[in-house]
């Protein structure tokens, strides 16, 4: 068995493309943190409460520092429960300050969900045991969708909430 | 046809066939490759 | 040293064609006939999805579109291509190695499970029991008989691939020290892979689903049945591809009056295709809360390297269309390009579907590629991205194989007529298809999710950009319809009103001069060997992880799906 010549040339720039890629994104996730989520934290799925941040008092947005913030999100089918506002109404939409730094942590009570804030990286599978979680920098202002974006049942396309970057 | 008057020409058997077009197709087609993979690196890194 | 150079005195027994009796002919087009019954339904539920999520539509009478998405994705990706590619294997099987009378009752008693099986769940999906979508993700839960359903069409598969293993051993029986004709030896890989592939999924339904969708066990753990499914699904789109690249190798040549480029290196990329299709299905599983980082690093290499027997078919093909073209007499760099039997559709849909794969290949690096797997997962993006790969690259390769395939079984020609309509069916699903899976690449960058039902969300600039594409989606799945719809009239024609004659069942050959094909790739326990101590390096330790630190297991839940 042998290799025409332009295969092998081929086969050299095809493989050495990969290994590129491979490079640049072993680079970013190792060394710079870019990383998918991947914490494995585990949490009783009939019991989220028993984890202080998915308490009701402490869903939806807070700010811990300057431009440090963590938002809370409790997904159920079909609905992202961010805590209620100063009448009691459910928050449906949150605000965060452009370039601040926030921390993603979700989980659910009931089946798989996803929670993708639309046109960013804030982009995770929401299952059942599990907490969710994503550290990243809003640096682009604007009205973004937050989104479940993984099949939960005949309400799947009704979850959603808005997050507005501000200036 | 021809190839039998070429292949008389090139008696050496280990003589390779040409295969330009299919290089330049190749390369082509890798340039694409690269090109779109940095394409969706770059909106990454940029959100 | 080759095997070839064993035996000079006779025909090469590898290259003889052995003819389809009858009956074995009707055994394939039972198979082609359910695939295409598969591709009209399933394409309607396409159609119907697409039309819903362009807000213009809703269903009638109640129907649900998650069970409307349930149907499209189990027909289609489950039923149309398993039914299509068992046929197709048995038959290339058939015409190399040949098929014994016993072989082609156990190849019925395939058929018969596989159907009863397919019949089985798509009652339960009809009934609005099922609509967990093709995937079944716990703890979502459907009737017991959906999962039992789909047991019994793996099961139907698993019966193909010992029928295929059997005759391949019959084969080398009796030819001991010969190499496997080519095709069976392709279909033998496939399905190794396939038997590797599906124990995952099955131990999934088998000790995980059924007993607890019966209610026997109390809890699940989801992230080994994600796992297993994934294990499952990175190469059930392999076995998609696998048949498309055989047709690729072995077929197509012919059809452009060419050899085999290189017999070995074809043997080559399909033995790396087994390696490295099976521990890879973490790169579906990349935004996974469960699984440590670097394990997932670790299987996105593997798929990086599942990439090399593809770039290695690329050259092929493309090498394989330049010397077909310059032995033809075409001079210059890309003049053998017109030596291609353009106006021919056995060439032509198939071709379209390479053309189709180089943006689908590349899609799939970009998904497979750990973080920037955020940009894309779980978007409409995923969605165009299959679309290109299997419903444009694999489904027009089959069109092309069944416009020889059904007049070859059927005693009967492919006229010109139905050479010409089939060249416009072709061309209308390249459109529709490269209208609907691109608007669905721009969507899915633009974060727009799959698999959901029309919805305007909370309204504003991005949801409104998505719906423009969703219109476009709609344009895109009625061209495709339209194309579903000729190739059913087509196969209508094919089967019983064509003029009757001898259509041909294009094999290619290898050149007389070509270099033999080395022994060592009639290695199967080896190849086997490989396989497994990948696998096991790949997913033991995380697999047994996910177990032994595993969360408190998930009851059912039925209310979410309408149940």
């Amino acid at each position: 068995m042998h290799l025409h010549k332009y295969e092998k040339i081929w086969l050299v720039f095809g493989i050495g493309s990969l290994v590129v890629f491979l490079l640049v994104l072993g680079f970013g996730a190792f060394w710079k943190g870019t990383h998918p989520q991947s914490h494995g934290q585990l949490i009783d799925p009939e019991n989220i409460e028993a984890n202080d941040a998915f308490k009701p008092e402490n869903l939806g947005v807070t700010k811990v520092d300057d431009d440090k913030y963590i938002v809370n999100v409790v997904a159920s089918a079909f609905n992202y429960d961010l805590g209620e506002d100063e009448n009691g109404d459910p928050v449906k939409h949150i605000r965060i300050p452009k370039g601040a730094t926030v921390l993603f942590q979700a989980t659910t009570p009931d089946v798989i969900h996803g929670l993708n804030i639309a046109g960013t990286n804030v982009n995770m599978m929401v299952e059942p045991g599990y907490v969710s979680k994503i550290e990243t920098e809003m640096n682009q202002a604007g009205e973004y969708t937050l989104v479940c974006n993984e099949y939960c049942g005949v309400g799947h396309h009704l979850m959603y909430a808005t997050v507005e970057v501000y200036e | 046809m021809s190839l039998a008057t070429q292949e008389r020409k090139q008696p050496n058997n280990e003589e390779q066939p040409n295969l330009k077009g299919t290089l330049i197709s190749v390369l082509i087609l890798g340039t694409l490759i690269v090109v779109s993979w940095f394409g969706v690196y770059a909106l990454f890194m940029m959100r | 040293m080759g095997i070839k150079s064993l035996k000079v005195d006779q025909v090469d027994p590898s290259a003889q064609k052995l003819p389809l009796s009858k009956k074995q002919k009707n055994l394939y087009l039972s198979f082609m006939t359910v695939s295409i019954t598969a591709l009209l339904i399933g394409g309607l539920m396409g159609l119907l999805q697409t039309l819903v999520r362009s807000g213009k539509f809703t269903l009638p009478a109640g129907i649900d579109y998650y069970q409307v998405l349930t149907v499209h994705g189990v027909i289609l990706g489950l039923v149309m291509t398993f039914f299509f590619i068992i046929g197709f294997q048995y038959s290339l099987m058939g015409r190399t190695v040949g098929m014994t009378a016993k072989q082609l009752k156990w190849g019925w008693v395939s058929f018969w499970l596989m159907l009863i099986g397919t019949i089985m769940t798509a009652t339960i999906i009809l009934l609005g029991q099922g609509s967990v979508l093709y995937t079944f993700y716990a703890p979502l839960r459907a009737h017991p008989i959906f999962y039992i359903g789909l047991a019994l069409v793996i099961v139907g598969t698993w019966i193909a691939a010992i029928i295929n293993f059997r005759q391949v051993y019959l084969w080398k029986k009796k030819y001991p020290g010969e190499k496997t004709p080519l095709p069976a030896f392709m279909v033998t890989i496939n399905m190794i892979m396939w038997v590797f592939a599906t124990i995952g999924v099955a131990s999934a339904v088998l000790i995980q689903f059924i007993p607890w969708s019966l209610g026997y066990a109390e809890t699940i753990n989801v992230l080994v049945t994600r796992t297993l499914f994934w294990y499952f699904g990175h190469p059930l789109v392999y076995f998609w591809l696998l048949p498309a690249y055989m047709a690729w190798y072995v077929i197509i040549p012919k059809i452009i009056g060419g050899k085999i480029f290189s017999d070995a290196l074809a043997r080559l990329s399909f033995v790396l295709l087994l390696f490295f299709s099976l521990p890879v299905g973490f790169h579906h599983q990349l935004t996974e809360p469960g699984i440590p980082a670097t394990w997932k690093f670790i299987q996105v290499i593997l798929t990086m390297m599942v990439v090399v027997p593809t770039l290695m078919t690329a050259f092929s093909l493309f090498a394989t269309f330049e010397m077909t073209g310059r032995k033809k007499g075409y001079k210059g760099l890309f003049g053998w390009f017109k030596a291609l039997p353009w106006k021919d559709v056995r060439f032509l849909a198939p071709f379209i579907g390479m053309l189709f794969f180089i943006p689908g290949g590349i899609g799939g690096i970009i998904n497979g590629s750990h973080q920037l797997n955020t940009v894309v997962h779980n978007t409409v993006w995923v969605t165009g991205h299959f679309h290109l790969t299997v419903a444009a690259a694999v489904i027009l390769t089959f069109f092309g194989i069944s416009y020889w395939l059904i007049p070859h079984l059927t005693g009967r020609k492919l006229t010109p007529q139905i050479n010409r309509l089939g060249i416009i069916q072709a061309i209308l699903w390249a459109i529709g298809m490269a209208i609907m899976s691109g608007a669905m690449h721009i969507a899915g960058l633009k974060g727009a999710p799959r698999r959901s039902n029309f919805s305007e969300y909370a309204g504003g600039e991005q949801v409104s950009e998505w719906i423009g594409y969703q219109v476009a989606q709609a344009v895109g799945g009625s061209i495709l319809f339209i194309a579903i719809l000729l190739i059913v009239y087509l196969f209508i024609k094919m089967a019983f009103f064509a003029p009757k004659g001898v259509e041909e069942y294009p094999l290619a050959e290898e050149e007389v001069d070509a270099e033999p094909t080395p022994a060592f790739f009639e290695n199967w326990k080896l190849w086997i060997a490989i396989t497994f101590a990948l696998i096991i390096f790949a997913y033991g330790v995380p697999f047994v992880d996910m177990i032994n630190y595993a969360p408190p297991g998930s009851p059912p839940f039925d209310w979410p799906i309408g149940k």
